[in-house]
């Protein structure tokens, strides 16, 4: 459960206040599917950093799964990172010179986790998103298509709560895009919280409900027609 | 995160930046082996001095004429500080002091040696049969000076190998007949090849009895009076006994230094180790140019993998392990480099040691150790600022891979 509350988030550039976030209040429950549009400076990269505790908005209060979020030290901001959310950006974002299997494991050796055990989850993860023979190829070697679905299984390596995908199809061709969508969908239907932030009618068409932004304030929040919520 | 995964991560960073890690390598190689081979050179000097001076054998006693503290001033000046000249009856007073095994006064001068036509400007020391002992020779061919007074005037005299083969080539040398200066001395003997002296080479010279020498140099002088005392704890009794003797010689005045041998020994123990300091603080210098070039390459490191700071941030690492990270990354180069550094400077210590057979090279145990944690301690402190550095980069800044 996500609950934003009056969420401010300002910069200085120069002698200009830019209001990424304007007062901006967004509840997104338990195994939503989230899409995020709006044209550039929108604020929808800027809220899903703040959702995903990247960014401290500058005023606002930001709930988590119930625990409050505001007050934490950068310390506890990144356990509950480690615990509860899971990224995907359209870059990848993998560590060039680790293999699949090793950028899978990452968070587990961030997290301090045994060997064994981190060897185990990590297989069986790759194995939900048929990359097995895949696992000690490096991300050079690997497709967009590929590379991408890497970046998934690295962020559910940890069974977070909630997948925020920030133009997840950005770099990839329809098929390899469709196959991530698909990957990412499927995990939904497994509970999991997914917010996409996307330019793309088509994959905003895709969610159960659509979240338009103008000027960091939310102008539309509708289920997507058509489509069961 | 487990300190062995730490260690794979780091390393792994390391492997695939190839090319920087071995320019850094390199750098704390050079600084590491420096160190190790200037110290070296520093030790093997000063053991070889020592190790000449102990060859003397550390229960020697110099007497030299004067008094060494009365320098810098113009001798003449202060009447009655001009000192008496040691004499043979000086000498054989000394010999009487009980602990004194041998004594050997010596006179030093250079005469034209010649023999068959062939003549040779030559370092004549006059001495007697103690000589021998006291400067452990040993002989070639013939036999020493023999025993006798001081006083026995005999025309013999015993030649270093190099005289020997200058002027008698191949012929026989011993029973041989030779002119110093305006007399005739018969070879009894040629010196082989052991024996020490500092400063001159024995081989080139002409050794003849002490009054002998003091007719051909028309002196009633003594250069100086070698003491072996006959127990190495007796040095400081017999010194004063010296003293006491020579004072009452010299009308009361103590006119004349005694060195022994250990404080010649200590001199240049402080000497040498000052210079091996000297070469270790330079050689340190390289070490830390070195570090600071290790955290040049790794701020410009983080710079280039400030998008990989950020993903770790993203998948919730702390800054401490990000700082974790990048110090071991450095702490693991330094302590390579050093690693390597002690290889190559053993290796180049070892082909110093086939160069010059003479000189024991051998880098002293704490130059090794400070080697080590100088490089160490470099990698912790420079590599910390870049380290600290990449921990507090702003995770939306360094993910859209900005900085």
């Amino acid at each position: 459960m996500i609950e934003l509350r009056g969420i401010c988030r300002h910069f200085q550039v120069g002698d200009q206040l830019v209001r990424a976030l304007d007062q901006l209040s967004l509840t997104i429950g338990d195994g939503e599917y989230v899409s995020i549009m709006g044209p550039s400076g929108s604020g929808k990269s800027t809220l899903l950093n703040v959702i995903g505790l990247l960014d401290r908005p500058s005023a606002g209060r930001y709930v988590l799964d119930g625990r409050e979020t505001t007050g934490l030290d950068d310390d506890a901001l990144a356990d509950v990172r480690a615990r509860h959310i899971g990224f995907i950006f359209q870059s990848f974002h993998l560590v060039p010179r680790l293999t699949a299997f090793e950028n899978v494991e990452l968070p587990m050796v961030l997290a301090g986790q045994a060997p064994a055990a981190r060897r185990a989850r990590a297989g069986e993860v790759l194995a939900a998103l048929s990359l097995t023979d895949r696992a000690h190829h490096r991300p050079d070697q690997l497709s967009g298509g590929q590379r991408q679905r890497v970046a998934i299984a690295r962020a559910m390596v940890m069974r977070p709560t909630v997948l925020l995908a920030d133009e997840p199809t950005g770099n990839l061709d329809h098929v390899s895009g469709a196959e991530v969508l698909a990957a990412l969908e499927s995990l939904n239907a497994g509970g999991i919280t997914l917010l996409v932030v996307t330019h793309d009618d088509e994959v905003a068409a895709r969610s159960r409900r659509q979240v338009r932004m103008r000027d960091g304030r939310v102008v539309h929040d509708a289920p997507t027609p058509g489509m069961a919520t | 995160m487990r300190a062995g995964d730490l260690l794979h991560l780091a390393s792994e960073s390391l492997l695939r930046a190839r090319l920087r890690s071995t320019m850094m390598l390199v750098a704390m190689a050079i600084g590491v082996a420096a160190v190790v081979v200037l110290t070296s050179l520093g030790e093997g000097a000063r053991r070889y001095v020592t190790g000449e001076f102990q060859a003397l054998g550390t229960d020697l006693l110099i007497v030299l004429p004067g008094r060494s503290e009365t320098t810098g001033v113009q001798p003449g000046l202060f009447a009655g500080e001009t000192p008496r000249d040691l004499t043979l009856g000086d000498a054989r007073a000394l010999l009487r002091i009980p602990g004194i095994e041998r004594i050997a006064p010596l006179v030093v001068g250079s005469a034209p040696v010649s023999t068959a036509g062939l003549t040779r400007e030559v370092p004549v020391v006059g001495t007697n049969s103690d000589f021998y002992y006291v400067r452990k020779l040993s002989m070639g061919q013939g036999r020493f000076l023999p025993q006798g007074e001081l006083e026995r005037d005999m025309a013999v005299c015993v030649i270093g190998s190099k005289v020997a083969a200058e002027l008698f080539a191949q012929r026989p040398a011993v029973g041989a007949s030779v002119r110093i200066g305006d007399r005739r001395f018969r070879v009894i003997g040629v010196l082989g090849d052991s024996g020490r002296a500092v400063g001159f080479d024995l081989q080139e010279l002409v050794i003849i009895p002490v009054s002998s020498a003091q007719q051909i140099f028309n002196t009633e002088s003594l250069f100086r009076i070698l003491i072996q005392a006959g127990d190495h704890d007796a040095i400081p009794r017999t010194r004063a006994s010296v003293l006491a003797t020579i004072r009452a010689r010299h009308q009361g005045e103590e006119d004349v230094t005694v060195i022994t041998q250990d404080a010649v020994l200590a001199t240049f123990n402080r000497i040498f180790t000052a210079l091996t300091l000297t070469l270790a603080g330079i050689a340190s210098i390289s070490l830390a140019v070195a570090g600071i070039l290790i955290m040049n390459v790794m701020l410009v490191a983080v710079s280039q993998r400030t998008a990989e700071v950020g993903l770790l941030k993203a998948l919730g690492a702390r800054g401490r392990q990000i700082t974790a990270l990048f110090l071991a990354e450095a702490i693991l180069l330094s302590v390579a480099g050093a690693f390597a550094g002690l290889v190559v400077g053993h290796l180049a210590n070892v082909v110093i040691g086939r160069v010059y057979p003479a000189l024991p090279v051998g880098a002293p145990m704490w130059a090794v150790v400070l080697a080590i944690v100088i490089a160490v301690a470099s990698g912790v402190v420079f590599g910390l600022l870049p380290a600290r550095r990449a921990a507090r980069l702003d995770p939306v800044v360094a993910l859209a891979g900005r900085r």
